[in-house]
């Protein structure tokens, strides 16, 4: 009997069939567009057509998008997976790993096979999503095909680190590399390399990936620079089979069922006639009649700012461009503040070609006017700046600002939506109260409307459109992106229509920005008079969606996707300059531009810098993180606690001992107790190991043993140390489980966060290098000073010969006393550079986190940029003691995050003191702190910052969050 | 210490006269039986069953989104209650139970009275549900008695469900084992009422009853696959957690085990011995908990008993034994969230054929980064057949992914269940030759 195999993936459909031998006769690739039954449908007719099937033949369906309509139309269903693993076993019975990449999942499969270990499939978590389909909306960001991509990827000459954690992370750092000007081919080469990364990291979990390694699926299939990425980063040479687009078609065709055969034309039928359910979550639809739409859009209407197309050149012109995430904008106004001329336009991966036929064009619009000012903002500011030798640079928050105070004096509050940043700000009394920015993981809403819309086969402007006449929009949540595209999976499932998606995606967008970054239980929070603007918003549905979740009116000026270069442009004649350096039209026609990467030598960050050369010698260097490589000064340390803490923490080594060695991981708590274990064991005549600092490096080594891809970068980073340390010959490691930390005092308990407190035992549970040294994880209580040296002696017994009760007694009070000096020294420092602030009023910042963001693979150097503002740097425990707890509503049981408390409650306290708090990525605790700390601060009168932190490496969005900061305060002590 | 402040959320002993309390669900029959032993004990006891996407919702507007997802469900859960206009708001007060220990679990009832304060509802008034609070605190209080009714309430819950579990699957008679449950909650409840049931002889007498009643439900045992449910305490066991995972398994043809709230209750009072034992401290408490332990031990051997009276029924390990199932892989003094019993109940149900493991927590749940995620591999190593998969919940996790990921699982326990069924016959064709 023939057997038909249908695997419906979430962006594509294929289809296989095999004769009574298992000969592969037919199969077919396309892309479904959501419109799952019509496409079924028509490729099964389209493969009847040519086989003419008239006997009965064994159908069997795969695919996460199939699953609704195999149950609905009682077809059999095998799971994808299992699919694969069938077809492989048939097909390539020597295989021992397939690693299966498809539009959303990604899948490693351990084959069992008799010589090796047995059957393990994994699949991506819901968090990792996206592999095919963030490859594609990488090179819609890049302005290229897919397959474009993989031909650029060919000539790359340097791989840039891209974060592995999702698409979502991974698209912030690829942002700014576009900005800065790498290139494209290099780019393209990173992002492959990322995708290699995030499966192996994510999936292996400490299972090698040896043997015979098959490539399946359609990125595998299609980017051999993909293919040659994985060979090189598993040292093997994988096979990508003949139809490895089909293994799980071919598999479903193994499981079709010939008990039960089915007439293909009746199932063309079926699936023809096949209603989906269409009972998907869903929220109200957008407009509840024609009148309220009429209502909506004639209001909308009157919202126009003054853009006129003057007869005559004006005299005098001022320029503002904001160099978006994925567009640029740029605008030109006259002396009256009228747009007289403006662009908007998506970068294509290079803003400097954007802004240069800005230029062209403004020139040859505007023959005989002179320009008086430009301004650059937004991410590419400086790079742009640099390229045209435009006059200033000023933050896009403060850009923005600027635009919205023009356009209505009475804002109090403003709302941006751009492609990849959501900006919220705060105004009270004419100036700027409160910063609201999206974390990485809320990145990247807008463009994904973008994308999402083309990669439906339709144009921002029809998709927003279709949005309008949605009944039932689609509940996508309002998680991130990637969390969305996998709700739109299910929504296709059931049926919903492209409008209901659209108008879903618009209210996710909306939800995400009130509930996510700006954390708003109600619309009168927000403000009375709220603007609105950013490119995002140019889409009705978003805007109507807003209206809607917030319950009321807000305003939309025309130019709401030009609002940060019309800031910019009035910042220029608010500078009321006499002439401009910006590049004549003249100055235009010789000008050229040349990106090169290199690796900065400057410190262990090592940096890749993109250095930018254009005509005449103007240079810009970006994706630096200090100021080193560019003015070969290191940046100020001295009025930074935090490189003192470093320093300091680096100078607890022992000596030789004769009890051997015993090496420690030094990352997470260690940060705090090195100098308590190292005393301790060095006076047990020990010498402590401690492992090198953490670095990017170190980390990627041992990715492959993390079990669980959602847990904070800082306890990943711990499988690399102990790695280091195990390869430098150590063969006893000492990293104890603590559920309780030293008491400060400041709580009502002193607990650690139970990453912290228990991430030994993941260590001993997922690291198969432990197995072969002495790994000493036991549960160790260090608050009870009383109990320890007893408790420690018995675990002691259990490893070494002859250390008595005495002597661990002895060790355990230097030890103890070790680590209050150790804190004494920080409080000392903190104290010095208080009163140093004091004398030279100084800024404050008590950059707030754990002991272990103190790691410059953790923070990325924030410290220290920081302290290049000129600020004096403080950590949360050289402040946490000089005050009394404050009042908190909630249970404040943790040693490390009470000192939070109390640092927002002194800092609240202080003038010229502000607080940033580090928060990493995942941590669970600070779901809790960082809304108190925020209250301390905000109940009197303090702005708060949150940085997140992952594994990104790039600054751009710190840079933005602590520039404007600084303006505010800046603009703060103006007003005194 | 923290600055001591008034709490305005005080359910007074005042309240209890004519206040609604309402609690969240969880584990669904438990707390039908629970209910009524606060009921009896002079409180006005509703259990919210409101779900919907409205209840995310408003999770998601009062409480933090990072937090865990149990808090966004159980705090929008109650606050919808009170949104929905069925209470008078001034008679109705809510209940939240609360654990405490490091994981920011313990910070629910916090979350609550702030998320109360943003909806708008500064007056409810909150009780909290926690053992710490037994001898000290303000407000009115649950007595020491009335806990111990709770649990053995929760206990017979606990064996309820385990009996219909093994039966439900299998039975002739569609519906049979469910309407055994419900007649079985309804004689309970009564019996709670008249006081009854608590003592050991009764729990001994009334678990035989039970187990002998279930076992006389007619059934077919064909060979099916036999699933495992373990996690977080919330979405293991909360259908509005887990997105309805028991009817999601049933309609796969699945059998479940979910190990009951028994043990997760001697794990918390076993923590306390445990941590006196690694790190010293009291001795009296220390005495306490360990006579507590060896109570709960008897209703746990009362319970063993009555199941493995019939064969047929797969009856749980003792507490202790399962304890000691995780040696080797976990250390016991890990006990934030669920802890090493977590992994000792995954050890436990691969030993007692139920390999095929859900494990269940919330997206970033933090103890489950190491006794959950953190460990698979480790059984893995000891136990070949453990066919573990984790399953995330989060407001936004679609459930396709979620169904995708357990038809998987579900496929390989399919595989390994036909073949074991191709051996046991082979098997006894060569007997019979």
């Amino acid at each position: 009997m023939i057997k038909i195999g249908l695997d419906i993936g979430s962006t594509t459909l294929k289809c296989a069939v095999l004769d009574e031998n298992n000969n592969l006769i037919y199969s077919k690739y396309e892309r479904h567009f959501s419109r799952i039954a019509e496409k079924a449908a028509k490729v099964l007719s389209e493969m009847d057509e040519e086989l003419k099937l008239s006997d009965p033949c064994a159908l069997c369906i795969s695919g996460s998008a199939g699953m609704g309509l195999a149950e609905n139309l009682g077809i059999t269903f095998v799971q994808e997976v299992y699919a694969t693993r069938l077809a492989v076993k048939r097909l390539l019975p020597q295989t021992d790993v397939v690693i299966e990449l498809g539009g959303e999942d990604a899948k490693i499969l351990f084959i069992d096979k008799e010589s090796s270990g047995g059957l393990e499939v994994r699949m991506n978590g819901t968090c990792a999503g996206g592999t095919g389909a963030f490859i594609d909306q990488m090179a819609t960001l890049l302005n290229i095909s897919p397959d474009e991509m993989n031909e650029c990827a060919k000539n790359y000459e340097k791989i840039y680190t891209i974060a592995s954690r999702c698409g979502v992370f991974a698209k912030t750092d690829i942002q700014p590399l576009i900005n800065q000007g790498a290139k494209k081919s290099d780019i393209s080469i990173s992002i492959f390399d990322a995708v290699v990364n995030q499966t192996i990291g994510g999936l292996a979990q400490g299972r090698p990936i040896e043997g015979n390694v098959v490539y399946l699926g359609g990125p595998m299939t299609f980017f051999s620079e993909l293919r040659k990425r994985f060979d090189h980063r598993l040292k093997t040479t994988g096979i990508c089979p003949e139809n490895s687009l089909y293994f799980v078609a071919m598999g479903a065709a193994f499981s079709a069922d010939s008990s039960k055969p089915v007439i293909i034309a009746d199932v063309i039928d079926d699936i023809s006639g096949y209603s989906a359910r269409g009972n998907y979550a869903s929220c109200p639809p957008l407009f509840k009649s024609e009148d309220d739409y009429k209502e909506f859009s004639e209001r909308h209407g009157k919202t126009v700012v003054d853009t006129i197309d003057p007869k005559e050149d004006p005299e005098k012109l001022y320029l503002g461009v904001d160099s978006g995430s994925t567009t640029v904008k740029a605008v030109a106004i006259d002396e009256n503040e009228n747009i007289v001329f403006s662009e908007y336009l998506t970068n294509k991966g290079n803003p400097v070609t954007a802004v240069k036929n800005f230029l062209e064009k403004l020139y040859n619009r505007y023959p005989t006017s002179k320009i008086y000012g430009s301004t650059a903002t937004g991410y590419g500011e400086e790079l742009v700046k640099n390229a045209f030798n435009l006059d200033f640079g000023i933050v896009e928050t403060i850009a923005h600002f600027t635009a919205a105070k023009k356009f209505d004096p009475k804002v109090d509050f403003i709302i941006d939506i751009g492609g990849q940043d959501i900006k919220c700000f705060k105004i009270r009394n004419g100036a700027i109260d409160n910063i609201f920015l999206n974390e990485a993981c809320s990145s990247g809403c807008g463009s994904f409307l973008q994308t999402f819309a083309s990669a439906l086969g339709y144009t921002a402007e029809e998709f927003a459109k279709m949005a309008l006449k949605a009944d039932n929009p689609v509940d996508l949540g309002s998680r991130c992106t990637v969390f969305m595209n996998s709700s739109v999976k299910q929504a296709q499932k059931d049926g919903a229509t492209v409008e209901n998606i659209s108008a879903g995606l618009a209210v996710s967008v909306v939800k995400n920005a009130l509930y996510k970054v700006i954390r708003c239980a109600d619309a009168s929070q927000l403000g009375e008079h709220i603007v609105v603007q950013g490119g995002t918003f140019l889409n009705d549905a978003v805007l109507r969606a807003f209206e809607n979740e917030i319950g009321r009116n807000v305003e939309r000026p025309s130019i709401a996707g030009l609002m940060g270069a019309y800031g910019a442009a009035l910042y220029s004649k608010s500078r009321a300059l006499n002439s401009s350096t910006t590049l004549t039209l003249d100055g235009l026609k010789t000008f050229s531009h040349e990106a090169k990467t290199v690796v900065c030598q400057g410190c262990e960050n090592h940096c890749r810098l993109t250095v930018n050369t254009f005509d005449g010698g103007r240079r810009f260097i970006g994706g630096n993180r200090c100021e080193k490589p560019i003015t070969n000064k290191s940046s100020s340390q001295e009025n930074n606690l935090w490189a003192f803490k470093r320093e300091l923490l680096a100078s607890y080594i022992s000596p030789k001992g004769v009890r051997g060695k015993i090496g420690m991981p030094f990352g997470l708590n260690m940060y705090e107790l090195r100098p308590f274990w190292n005393e301790f064991f060095t006076s047990l005549g020990f010498e402590v190991v401690f492992s090198n600092p953490s670095s990017r490096k170190m980390f990627v080594h041992a990715q492959q043993t993390i079990p669980s891809d959602t847990v904070c970068y800082p306890a990943k980073l711990i499988h690399g140390h102990v790695q280091q340390l195990i390869e430098d010959g150590i063969d006893t490691i000492f990293y104890p489980c603590m559920s309780y930390n030293l008491d400060d005092g400041l709580g009502v308990n002193h607990y650690n966060c139970p990453v912290v407190a228990y991430y030994p035992e993941v260590i001993g549970a997922n690291m198969p290098s432990v197995k072969k040294i002495r790994y000493i994880y036991d549960y160790v209580g260090i608050d009870m000073p009383k109990f320890f040296p007893e408790k420690m002696t018995k675990i002691l017994e259990k490893y070494f010969d002859g250390i008595s009760l005495s002597e661990v007694k002895t060790a355990a009070d230097k030890a103890y006393k070790a680590y209050h000096e150790h804190i004494e020294k920080i409080r000392a420092e903190g104290l010095r550079l208080m009163m140093l602030a004091e004398e030279k009023n100084l800024p404050v910042i008590v950059l707030c986190g754990r002991p272990y963001h103190l790691d410059p693979e953790v923070n990325h150097g924030i410290d220290g940029l920081v302290a290049g503002f000129g600020a004096v740097v403080l950590s949360e425990e050289s402040v946490s003691y000089l005050t009394s707890p404050p009042e908190v509503h909630v249970l404040n049981q943790w040693t490390y995050h009470s000192r939070l408390y109390n640092a927002a409650e002194f800092v609240a306290e202080r003038k010229n003191y502000n607080l940033v708090q580090l928060v990493s990525f995942g941590c669970g605790v600070d779901a809790i702190t960082t809304d108190e700390v925020r209250r301390i601060l905000e109940s009197n009168g303090k702005i708060y910052t949150q940085l997140k932190i992952d594994e990104i490496n790039n600054l751009g969005a710190v840079k933005i969050r602590m520039r404007s900061l600084f303006a505010v305060l800046d603009e703060e002590k103006g007003d005194k | 210490m923290a600055k001591k402040q008034t709490d305005p959320f005080v359910f007074t002993k005042e309240m209890k006269k004519d206040y609604k309390l309402l609690i969240p669900n969880m584990a669904t029959v438990q707390f039908k039986l629970l209910t009524t032993v606060l009921n009896k004990a002079g409180f006005n006891v509703e259990v919210l069953h409101n779900g919907g996407k409205q209840v995310a919702d408003t999770g998601l507007k009062y409480v933090h989104n990072d937090t865990c997802y149990p808090a966004l469900l159980v705090i929008g859960q109650m606050i919808d209650a009170l949104n929905s206009g069925k209470y008078d708001l001034k008679k109705t007060a809510l209940m939240i139970s609360q654990t405490g220990g490091g994981c920011r679990a313990s910070n629910y009832l916090y979350l609550l009275k702030k998320a109360l304060v943003k909806a708008g509802y500064p007056n409810i008034p909150v009780m909290p549900l926690n053992f710490a609070d037994i001898l000290g605190g303000e407000g009115a209080k649950v007595s020491l008695f009335e806990y111990r009714k709770g649990l053995i309430a929760t206990c017979y819950g606990d064996l309820l469900v385990l009996l219909r579990n093994q039966i439900r699957p299998y039975e002739i008679q569609k519906g049979e084992s469910d309407k055994l449950l419900d007649s079985w909650v309804k004689r309970l409840q009564k019996m709670f009422y008249a006081d009854k049931g608590y003592s050991m002889k009764e729990i001994r007498s009334n678990f035989k009853i039970i187990a002998d009643e279930f076992a006389k439900i007619k059934v077919n045992r064909v060979p099916k696959v036999k699933v495992g449910i373990v996690g977080e305490i919330y979405v293991k066991f909360c259908p509005l957690g887990n997105n309805n995972l028991e009817d999601f398994l049933a309609t796969q043809d699945c059998e479940v085990m979910m190990p009951g709230l028994l043990g997760f209750m001697m794990y918390c009072v076993e923590n306390s011995i445990i941590t006196y034992e690694l790190y010293g401290g009291s001795k009296l408490t220390y005495q306490i908990y360990k006579i507590v332990d060896k109570y709960l031990a008897k209703i746990d051997m009362a319970m063993i008993d009555a199941v493995s009276a019939h064969p047929e029924f797969t009856a749980p390990s003792p507490f202790h034994e399962m304890k000691d199932m995780s040696n080797g892989i976990i250390g016991h003094g890990c006990k934030m969230g669920e802890g090493w019993l977590l992994t000792s109940e995954m050890v436990e149900l691969c030993e007692k054929g139920y390999n095929n493991i859900i494990c269940a927590q919330p997206f970033g749940c933090l103890p489950n980064h190491v006794c959950g995620k953190g460990m698979i591999r480790k059984i893995s190593e000891t136990h070949p057949n453990a066919n573990i998969v984790p399953i995330d919940y989060d407001p936004g996790a679609s459930r396709v992914n979620q169904e995708n990921r357990i038809k998987l699982m579900l496929s390989i326990a399919k595989e390994q269940l036909d073949k074991q069924n191709t051996e046991i016959s082979a098997e006894k064709e060569l007997q019979t030759v």
